[in-house]
C-alpha cells in the first residue's frame, strides 16, 4: 500500500501528439481514484504511464517513495486489470494466478496458500484447473483479479475492467470490485469512460479531456459543482442542463427567470441547471414546453423547450405530467453558472435563497 | 439444419471426376506402378523382367550405402529443420520489436522464399565455388580449404546451409505472423508478472506460438526429406561418387542414372510409407492440440 504522485507527468508521442499535458496529483494511501473521461481524452495513457507499459516523455512518478519512470513494469510493485482479462490462454486459472509469484520466487506453499485465499474470496475454487477459455467473462474477470490479489502489490491499475461484461454482470461486478478493494485496502487506479461506474466506485474521481486534467475532486464535489461544461455535461445520466442566459446589473436572466446576484460581471453566461434540481412549480418563472416524456419506472424524464433552448427534467414517479406547456422553479443555490466561450465555471452568489418561497409573483407567460 | 442436394446422382460425380482423374493418372497409378515394379528386377537395357518378390527390399537393408545415406537424411533433415526453424524464430522475434521498417524487414526476408530450389543451390553453389566462392576465401580466412562437391563433409556442410537458407524465409512469415496474433494485453500482462525477457518468451510467447511451431514442424521435415532435391541435385550435379546424398535423390540417382528401376521402386514405396507415417501423426497431433480461443 502505498501513496502515489504525479508530478507534471507528461505523455508526447514520437508523431508530435501530446496525448496528456503535464499532470500533476496525489492519490493518498487506500484511496479509489477513478480517471474518467471520452476515448482519446488520455485516460489509458496515463495509466499506462503508471504501469511502465508506455515511457514518461516528462515528470516524475512516485508510487510509495520511489520515482518509478526507469523501472520495469515488474518492478514497479503494481498489478493491472485489463479490458479483454489478458490471462494466459495455455495455462489453467491456478497457474494464471499463481504465475506472477512464481516469477517473485515466493515459496511454493506460500504461492498455494495465497492462490487458495484468492480463489476464495472470488469464487472460483472450482474452476481452479480449468482453462481460461472455459470460464466465462465475468469468471474470466475473476481470475484477472486474482491474479492482481495474490501478488498484494501497493497500487492496483484497472483499465475499463468492466466493459467487456454484459450490463447486468457490470453492475454485479462494480460492487464485488469495490466492495475487494474496501476490505484489502489497497491504492486503486480505475479508468472507465462510464461515468455511472465513476460516481460509484471512486473516493475520487479524476475527469480527463483532450489529454487534460478537467476537475479532480469526491464524486458529490464533481457532479455538484463541476468545474467546467465538460464536467457538468459528462457526469450525470442525464447530464446537467446548459442553456444561454444573460448577467446584467447584478441580475441573471433565463427564460422568465430573473434572478438577482452578486457578481461583477456583465454579458451573456452559461447556465447549468441540474435536471433534478428543476421541479414544478405552478408559479414558477420558467415556461417548459413538454415534448416527451421518458417513462423509466422510479422516476421520469420529460424533454421539451424552453424559449427554444433543450432541457431536460427529472421528476419523480408520483408526479403526474403530461406532454405541453408546464412551469417549473428551481433552487438559486443549486445554479451554476459557466463562462460562455471557456466553459469555465463562475461564481454563483444569489442574493436570495428561494424562488418560490414567495407568493406568485406577477408573471407574463 | 438442411442440407442442399444434387438433384441429379450423376451431377456430383462428374464434378469430381477431374480432381479424381488426376489424382488417379498422377499419384495413384504411378504408385501402384513403382509398388509392382519394387517386386521385379529389370533388365538395364529394357528387355523385360523377373520377379524376384522381396530380394529388392531385403537388399536395401543389408546394403551399408543405403542406411548410410539413410542415416544422412535423418541427420540432414534434424539439422536443417532445426536451424530453419530457429533461425526464423529469432529473426520473427526481433522483427516483432521492430515497429517501423518492419515492412520492408519482411519484404527483403520474404524474397529469398520466392527464389526456386534449383536457383538457390546454383546461387550457393557461385558462394562456395571453388576458385572465386567469396564464402570459399572466408572459410580459408581460417585456414579451412573447403571443398565442396569433393570432400564429403564440406559438400554435406554447403547443402544443409543452402536448404536451410532457402527455407528460414517462410519459416520466418509463419512465426511472425503468430507472434503478431497473440494478444499485446497479454504481453503486457507478463510484462508486469515477469521481469525477465527470456522468462517471458518462453512461459508465455513461445507456448502461444506452439501452434504454428507444430505446424512449421511438419512442413520443415517434409521440406528437408523431399523438396532439398533442386537443392542437393545443383550441388551434386547428379554425380554421386563420394558426395552426400538424401533417400528421395538416391531413388532418382538408382533409377535413372543407375538404372536399376526395381531398387529405386523398393526405395520409393519406402518414402511413401514413411510419409503416410508423418501424415497419420501429424492429424493425430493436430486433434490433440489444445484449441486456444
Amino acid at each position: 500500500m502505498a501513496k502515489v504522485t504525479l508530478d507534471n507527468v507528461r505523455k508526447v508521442y514520437p508523431n508530435g501528439v501530446e496525448a496528456v499535458t503535464p499532470a500533476s496529483f496525489d492519490i493518498k494511501d487506500g484511496e479509489f481514484t477513478v480517471l474518467v473521461g471520452p476515448s482519446g481524452c488520455g485516460k489509458s495513457t496515463l495509466l499506462r504511464m503508471i504501469a511502465g507499459l508506455e515511457e514518461i516523455t516528462d515528470g516524475a512518478l512516485t508510487i510509495g517513495d520511489r520515482v518509478v519512470n526507469d523501472l520495469d513494469p515488474a518492478d514497479r510493485d503494481i498489478a493491472m486489470v485489463f479490458q479483454n482479462y489478458a490471462l494466459y490462454p495455455h495455462m489453467t486459472v491456478r497457474k494464471n494466478i499463481a504465475y506472477g509469484l512464481k516469477n517473485r520466487k515466493t515459496p511454493k506453499e506460500v504461492i498455494e496458500k495465497k492462490v487458495a485465499e484468492a480463489a476464495k474470496m472470488l469464487n472460483l475454487e472450482e474452476y481452479l484447473d480449468r482453462k481460461p477459455s472455459q470460464l466465462s467473462g465475468g469468471q474470466r474477470q475473476r481470475v484477472a483479479m486474482g491474479r492482481a490479489i495474490v501478488r498484494d502489490p501497493s497500487l492496483f491499475l484497472f483499465d475499463e475492467p468492466l466493459s467487456n461484461l454484459d450490463a447486468k454482470l457490470r453492475n454485479q461486478m462494480r460492487i464485488e470490485i469495490k466492495a475487494l478493494q474496501r476490505r484489502l485496502g489497497v491504492t486503486s487506479i480505475y479508468v472507465t469512460h462510464d461515468q455511472v461506474e465513476a460516481m460509484t466506485m471512486a473516493d475520487r474521481i479524476i475527469v480527463l479531456n483532450g489529454g487534460k486534467i478537467e476537475q479532480i475532486g469526491t464524486p458529490s464535489e464533481i457532479y455538484h459543482n463541476p468545474a467546467s461544461t465538460f464536467v457538468a455535461s459528462f457526469m450525470g445520466a442525464p447530464p446537467m442542463n446548459l442553456v444561454a442566459a444573460e448577467l446584467t446589473d447584478e441580475t441573471l436572466f433565463f427564460a422568465g427567470l430573473q434572478l438577482p446576484m452578486k457578481t461583477d460581471y456583465r454579458g451573456p453566461v452559461t447556465l447549468g441547471l441540474r435536471p433534478e434540481d428543476l421541479h414544478i412549480d405552478p408559479y414558477g418563472p420558467l415556461a417548459m414546453e413538454v415534448e416527451l416524456i421518458e417513462e423509466l419506472g422510479a422516476h421520469r424524464l420529460l424533454h421539451g423547450q424552453i424559449e427554444d433552448q433543450r432541457l431536460t427534467v427529472h421528476l419523480s414517479k408520483e408526479t403526474e405530467v403530461t406532454t405541453g406547456p408546464l412551469r417549473l422553479s428551481c433552487h438559486p443555490t443549486s445554479l451554476c453558472l459557466f463562462h460562455p466561450q471557456t466553459g469555465e465555471r463562475m461564481d454563483c452568489n444569489p442574493k436570495v435563497q428561494s424562488l418560490s418561497a414567495r407568493k406568485p409573483q406577477e408573471q407574463h407567460s | 439444419m438442411k442440407r442442399a442436394g444434387f438433384t441429379s446422382r450423376w451431377l456430383p460425380i462428374f464434378l469430381l471426376v477431374p480432381q479424381l482423374s488426376i489424382i488417379l493418372l498422377f499419384f495413384y497409378w504411378p504408385a501402384a506402378y513403382a509398388m509392382k515394379s519394387s517386386f521385379f528386377l529389370q533388365d538395364p537395357f529394357g528387355f523385360g523382367q523377373t520377379f524376384v518378390g522381396l530380394e529388392n527390399y531385403t537388399s536395401l537393408f543389408t546394403s551399408s550405402e543405403y542406411l548410410k545415406v539413410a542415416n544422412f537424411t535423418v541427420f540432414f533433415t534434424v539439422v536443417v529443420t532445426f536451424f530453419s526453424l530457429s533461425l526464423a524464430l529469432l529473426l520473427a522475434v526481433k522483427a516483432d520489436k521492430v515497429l517501423r521498417g518492419a515492412k520492408t524487414y519482411r519484404t527483403l526476408l520474404m524474397w529469398v522464399y520466392a527464389v526456386a530450389p534449383p536457383v538457390a543451390g546454383f546461387m550457393g553453389l557461385i558462394l562456395f565455388n571453388q576458385r572465386w566462392g567469396p564464402l570459399m576465401e572466408f572459410f580459408g580466412l581460417f585456414g579451412w580449404e573447403f571443398e565442396m562437391g569433393a570432400d564429403y563433409s564440406d559438400t554435406a556442410f554447403a547443402m544443409i546451409v543452402i536448404s536451410i537458407w532457402k527455407q528460414v524465409p517462410v519459416n520466418f512469415i509463419f512465426f511472425l505472423s503468430g507472434l503478431q496474433a497473440i494478444p499485446k494485453a497479454v504481453r503486457e500482462a507478463a510484462l508486469i508478472d515477469n521481469r525477465s525477457a527470456s522468462g517471458r518468451f518462453w512461459d508465455v510467447t513461445f507456448p502461444l506460438l506452439a501452434p504454428t511451431g507444430f505446424f512449421l514442424l511438419i512442413i520443415n521435415i517434409t521440406y528437408a526429406l523431399f523438396d532439398t532435391f533442386g537443392v542437393i541435385d545443383t550441388v551434386v550435379r547428379g554425380e554421386p561418387s563420394n558426395n552426400p546424398m538424401t533417400l528421395v535423390y538416391k531413388v532418382y540417382v538408382d533409377g535413372f542414372r543407375g538404372n536399376d528401376l526395381g531398387g529405386s521402386s523398393a526405395q520409393s514405396v519406402i518414402l511413401m510409407v514413411l510419409v503416410l507415417a508423418l501424415t497419420v501423426f501429424q492429424f493425430r497431433m493436430v486433434e490433440r492440440r489444445i484449441h486456444y480461443t
